[in-house]
């Protein structure tokens, strides 16, 4: 022990700053990775119980080993670049998705002490990475050189920038609300219990913030970037083995993303929910706010196989149309709404 | 050096080798790509320099929306790489007047004799709970209200003005009203028919 001391010891510091900095990094990326891989096995679960089937129940008891499974033969399958594509980008547009779903987590506070990086701009960070999601799939669909691809890249292209600004406008009322863009300072403006949480005051713009997120990860019913009816797989027809598998980590990194995220701006983060309740309240104290927050994540990550399993997909002009003709309008109203009742400290949630 | 020192120079050797790239790249989109690199490079510059808004804002609206729209248009154009460099040459003295104008101008307005740490102090760190964007909105919404906002209304003549002349009103074009779609009842569109079994067709 002493000798691994003085191993740290002799560590320059720049170099030091950047290990531990590498560790805390793994030690959120590690147990990512695991959900996302038992996320994909609750999705094939959760829908298979919905349309009366049992799902994956052959690999390892109740099927558990299926995820594994999957990640091994996908890992030692080959990865086939298409003729004439361009092969530089097609590798790199994978990790180009995956990339910002995974840096977006440095600043998530998972409890009043647990954040890698407790900055300021907390929120503008958020929304800065999650506006480059957009380019490996972009690039993907270009540079496999195939017509599907590249139709299904500009599908989502579109659609991503249309969102975006309606998950933006909802963000600033947030920070409207919560007067902060520190990702923990907005937790705390949400105390009190389940009914001090933003969800409340900025219900539309947190139903327009989910509703949101599922377009922005392209997930359904608003899927139609890897339509499988029109357009085979879209942005990632091309692709086979790893490369593909990334892409499919990226999008249930998001989706887990967009749901701790939500859970986060509107649902109090790590906060109990029942808070200065008079029996409940000192019953659940005992909880620790990090079990609440998975709570609260699990809710929507439930919600997003819900959505999966029970919407049919949505036409490509009415997607449009929802995201610039009625979410962006709805949330500008709301903003003003909200800003009106914090400069005026309009009962009930703006008293002090 | 410290940590921030090497990640200063590591940024700007991006930076720099990015911009290069956009210049020379034959392929117009991988010009655009790196150009989003170097924009991405010179907002992690900006941060360090502890502008974080201005950081987050560059990547946020250059990175995140106007090379998106960029890359999808430069995407969807057949681009003819040889047509475009036949004039390399031609172009090159014109290139070069402009370049070296626009160095000369660099270096007397940011050279050694009105800049540097000569003539301003290197500014103080500020404390960690200072905040960037307070302090740019406070400054904006108050000692600079009125330029902000004429601004803020000129741009929004130039989106209304910009839609309107790309506006074309196309009389074929087949539209169902959506409130009408979802108001549809079954009786709408479901007729039944009853057909008893062996029914005989008569013909008339």
């Amino acid at each position: 022990m002493e000798f691994l001391v003085g191993l740290w010891n002799a560590v320059p510091e720049g170099l030091q700053v950047l290990i531990w900095t590498l560790v805390k990094i793994v030690a959120i990326v590690a147990p990512m990775m695991l959900v996302v891989a038992y996320y994909t096995y609750a999705e094939r679960k959760i829908i298979g119980y919905m349309q009366v089937r049992i799902g994956p129940n052959r690999v390892g008891p109740k099927g558990w080993l299926q995820p594994i499974a999957d990640a091994v033969k996908l890992m030692f399958k080959e990865i086939v670049v298409p003729s004439n594509a361009n092969r530089a980008l097609f590798l790199f547009a994978p990790l180009l998705v995956i990339g910002p779903a995974l840096a977006a987590w440095a600043v998530f506070p998972f409890s009043a002490e647990l954040v890698l990086a407790d900055i300021n701009a907390g929120l503008l960070y958020i929304l800065a990475l999650s506006s480059m999601g957009v380019y490996g799939i972009i690039i993907a669909g270009w540079a496999s050189n195939s017509k599907y691809g590249f139709l299904g890249a500009m599908r989502s292209a579109a659609q991503m920038v249309a969102y975006e600004i309606a998950m933006g406008f909802a963000l600033v009322g947030v920070l409207v609300a919560a007067g902060t863009l520190n990702l923990g300072q907005i937790v705390l403006a949400q105390s009190g219990g389940l009914l001090h949480w933003f969800w409340l005051p900025l219900l539309p713009l947190f139903l327009i913030y989910f509703i949101s997120g599922v377009a922005e990860t392209n997930r359904a019913p608003f899927d139609v970037a890897e339509g499988e009816s029109e357009i085979v797989a879209g942005f990632h027809i091309e692709y086979s083995g790893m490369a593909f598998a990334v892409f499919f980590l990226g999008e249930y990194a998001n989706m887990i993303l967009i749901s701790a995220l939500t859970a986060l701006f509107f649902w109090g983060g790590w906060l109990n929910p029942f808070e200065g309740w008079p029996v409940l309240g000192p019953a659940t104290a005992w909880v620790p706010g990090f079990v609440w927050l998975c709570l609260k994540t699990g809710v929507f990550m439930f919600l997003f196989l819900w959505f999966r399993a029970t919407f049919p997909r949505y036409r490509y002009d009415q997607i449009m149309r929802l995201g610039w003709k009625v979410f962006i309008p709805i949330t500008i109203v709301w903003i003003l709404v909200v800003a009106v009742a914090v400069v005026y400290r309009l009962p009930p949630w703006w008293v002090s | 050096m410290s940590f921030e020192k090497v990640l200063f120079y590591l940024f700007a050797a991006v930076l720099v080798t990015a911009s290069v790239m956009v210049v020379t790249r034959r392929n117009p989109v991988h010009a655009a790509l790196f150009l989003v690199l170097a924009f991405f490079s010179s907002a992690v510059i900006w941060m360090l320099a502890e502008a974080e808004f201005l950081a987050i804002t560059l990547v946020l609206v250059y990175v995140g929306a106007v090379m998106v729209l960029f890359l999808f248009v430069v995407m969807m154009l057949d681009v003819d790489v040889a047509a475009l460099r036949a004039g390399f040459i031609r172009y090159l003295p014109v290139g070069v007047v402009v370049a070296v104008i626009m160095a000369a101008e660099l270096v007397l307005v940011v050279g050694p004799r009105h800049f540097g740490l000569g003539q301003y102090a290197a500014p103080a760190a500020k404390a960690a709970d200072y905040s960037n964007t307070e302090t740019l909105g406070a400054a904006l919404y108050t000692a600079y209200l009125y330029p902000f906002e004429i601004a803020g209304a000129i741009l929004l003549v130039a989106i209304v003005a910009a839609i309107r002349l790309t506006l074309r009103r196309r009389p074929g074009t087949r539209y169902v009203d959506p409130s009408q779609q979802v108001h549809v009842k079954r009786a709408d569109r479901v007729r039944l028919v009853k057909l008893a079994p062996e029914q005989k067709l008569e013909h008339k």
